[in-house]
């Protein structure tokens, strides 16, 4: 079909310190990346722009700084993919949305100024649910991206090509945004690493909006090492972000080894899947064997409810499409982007908008002025806000009491293209990642056994904030124990 | 804000969305869509707001509302360009990016009126 497993040669870790040594060339590294997608990615369509160019340029100038002895940096020689929402100084940034199909930013986003101050290759921009709205990058406005392990399902969303680049081997590692679980999703149907930072961790400097105060940028990756790897590069706060925690990063790969040894660990009753048929058995079972393979490792586990918890998906709903039909204000065929013409300016606004726009991006902007306008804000978006704070106080008094949560990170394995055509049942994917976009809380998906079809499933661990230390510890002993 | 609590469940039901308070909310967004695009939207958003309803079971007294995760507070530098390249580069490449472009200017038609 694709590309076999890559092999533990080609992790972020071994190439790195393989670059870095001079045992192998970076050069050679991208040649490998590059020639599978060149092989496989007209089946994928993992990418919206291959970078092949400036990727080789970049890779030469790290073999040549490695052969005069020059300092490389962490991530040298490593090929990296980005969701094509984050800005890159003079390649497309589109948001697979026809109207920024041909935007050429002048600028990069910090986490790529980052990720290239470490050394890494970036080898291209992946495909999205338009603007980031959707669980299975059906809502691309350039089609759809397939899951490497089965091309007959969706890789999960919104950052579907991100998680496909790294699990068909085009990337040893992705960035994706996550707003509702649009990195822990994906990573969850794909096999993968995926973790979403607390809110203000990672700089959103350069990530096109959706909803701002929901919006964080995380890493995909096989292993959770070389996740922690990553996060240890593009995290860390920035002058130009207002919303950066102004304090140094702590590394999360530091705390890999400290074990999990009387961690209080609880599951959360609501998001369990227990006794709700919307989740499939073998979804809810992977969680519950999670539990038990901590406490068999020394962690107390216990069951713990947040009845908030439920709320998160219609408060979710109310919040993210209100920031997002302000955010979306900005395209109007003026400054940048689409324009299709008009006699005055409305119009020529109008039809920009209504011909630029796909339909999951037209519906959120109607849901969003909606709850906004005048006479429904204090039912609609001013309850979800309210809710939001019960939820926040739910969280934060349960973790009085534990070190970090589990769930099931996804309801459902790997789907078929067309099976969730319906929006309520397609937004219904998010039930259990999106109270962490709510609290702003960190929270990661590790994968943990199989489900229906031998496709994987994902386990989803949530701390409080600034607790990513404790959950890749965490995330580190399931990987350790996963069947 | 409210001084009473509500108490779950208690508030009234819902008046279903129309067609008409859908054509007003895509005018408001600048937006346009035609009869059969309209009638699908209605649909799909009212079930929405269904699930919206969800949200009033939950007693939320006089809970303030969150915007954000932290409290938002403006954050200060001195006002000097922070981008790491020219700045009549950056402009250059700003104004490159727009559909129309004269005099350094973005231009757009007429916004009262309409073009000859």
């Amino acid at each position: 079909m694709t590309t076999p497993a890559p092999a533990e040669a080609e992790s972020v870790l071994a190439i790195a310190e393989a670059v870095r040594a001079g045992e192998r060339s970076a050069v050679d590294v991208l040649d490998v990346h590059l020639a599978r997608i060149t092989a496989s990615d007209d089946q994928i369509h993992a990418f919206n722009t291959v970078t092949d160019g400036d990727a080789r340029e970049r890779a030469a100038e790290i073999d040549a700084a490695v052969a005069a002895g020059e300092t490389v940096g962490p991530l040298a020689g490593v090929p990296i993919a980005l969701k094509d929402n984050m800005c890159t100084r003079g390649v497309p940034t589109t948001c697979s949305s026809k109207i920024l199909e041909h935007w050429v930013p002048p600028y990069d986003a910090t986490v790529v100024e980052r990720l290239a101050g470490a050394g890494a290759v970036i080898v291209g921009k992946t495909n999205l649910d338009e603007f980031a709205m959707g669980s299975s990058t059906e809502n691309s406005a350039f089609g759809p991206t397939r899951n490497p392990l089965d091309t007959s399902r969706v890789p999960g969303g919104s950052s579907g090509g991100s998680a496909a680049a790294v699990a068909a081997g085009f990337a040893a590692a992705s960035l994706g945004s996550d707003t509702g679980g649009s990195i822990r999703q994906p990573a969850a149907l794909c096999g993968l690493v995926g973790m979403k930072p607390t809110y203000g961790a990672v700089s959103r400097y350069g990530l096109v909006a959706f909803a701002s105060s929901l919006d964080q940028i995380g890493p995909f990756t096989r292993t959770v090492a070389e996740s922690a790897a990553i996060y240890d590069v593009i995290a860390g706060p920035d002058q130009r972000d207002s919303t950066s925690i102004p304090q140094d990063h702590i590394s999360v790969t530091a705390a890999l080894d400290q074990g999990i040894d009387g961690l209080r660990i609880g599951v959360i009753t609501e998001l369990s899947g227990r006794g709700n048929d919307a989740f499939e058995p073998q979804v809810v079972e992977a969680t519950v064997a999670a539990a038990e393979a901590l406490s068999a490792a020394g962690a107390k586990v216990e069951d713990v409810s947040i009845p908030t918890a439920v709320a998160g998906l219609s408060a979710y709903y109310m919040i993210a499409p209100a920031e997002a039909s302000s955010n979306l204000a900005r395209y109007d065929g003026v400054r940048y982007g689409l324009r299709k013409p008009g006699p005055n300016t409305a119009s020529m606004m109008a039809a920009s908008r209504t011909a630029g726009f796909g339909d999951e991006v037209k519906r959120r902007i109607m849901l969003g002025t909606y709850a906004l306008s005048a006479g429904y804000y204090d039912a609609f978006y001013g309850k979800a806000q309210r809710i939001r704070t019960l939820m926040i106080r739910e969280f934060g008094r349960v973790y009085e009491n534990f070190d970090v949560l589990l769930s099931p990170t996804s309801p459902c394995v790997a789907f078929e293209f067309g099976a969730k055509a319906d929006p309520l049942t397609m937004y219904y994917n998010d039930v259990c990642t999106i109270p962490s976009n709510l609290t702003g809380q960190p929270a990661m998906s590790v994968p943990f056994g199989t489900g229906a079809h031998g496709l994987p499933v994902g386990v989803q661990v949530l701390a409080p904030m600034l607790g990513e230390p404790v959950m890749y510890r965490v995330a580190a002993a399931l990987e350790g124990m996963a069947p | 804000m409210s001084s009473h609590h509500e108490t779950p469940g208690a508030s009234p039901p819902r008046a279903h969305l129309t067609t008409d308070d859908v054509a007003k909310v895509a005018k408001l967004a600048l937006l346009e869509l035609s009869d059969a695009e309209l009638a699908t939207f209605t649909g799909q958003l009212d079930a929405v707001l269904d699930l919206a309803e969800q949200l009033n079971e939950f007693d939320i007294g006089d809970v303030p509302p969150t915007a954000h995760p932290f409290g938002l507070v403006n954050v200060f530098r001195d006002d000097v360009a922070a981008i790491g390249h020219d700045a009549e580069v950056m402009r250059e490449e700003a104004l490159a990016a727009g559909p129309e472009v004269e005099a350094h200017q973005f231009k757009v038609p007429p916004a009262l009126g309409e073009a000859p």
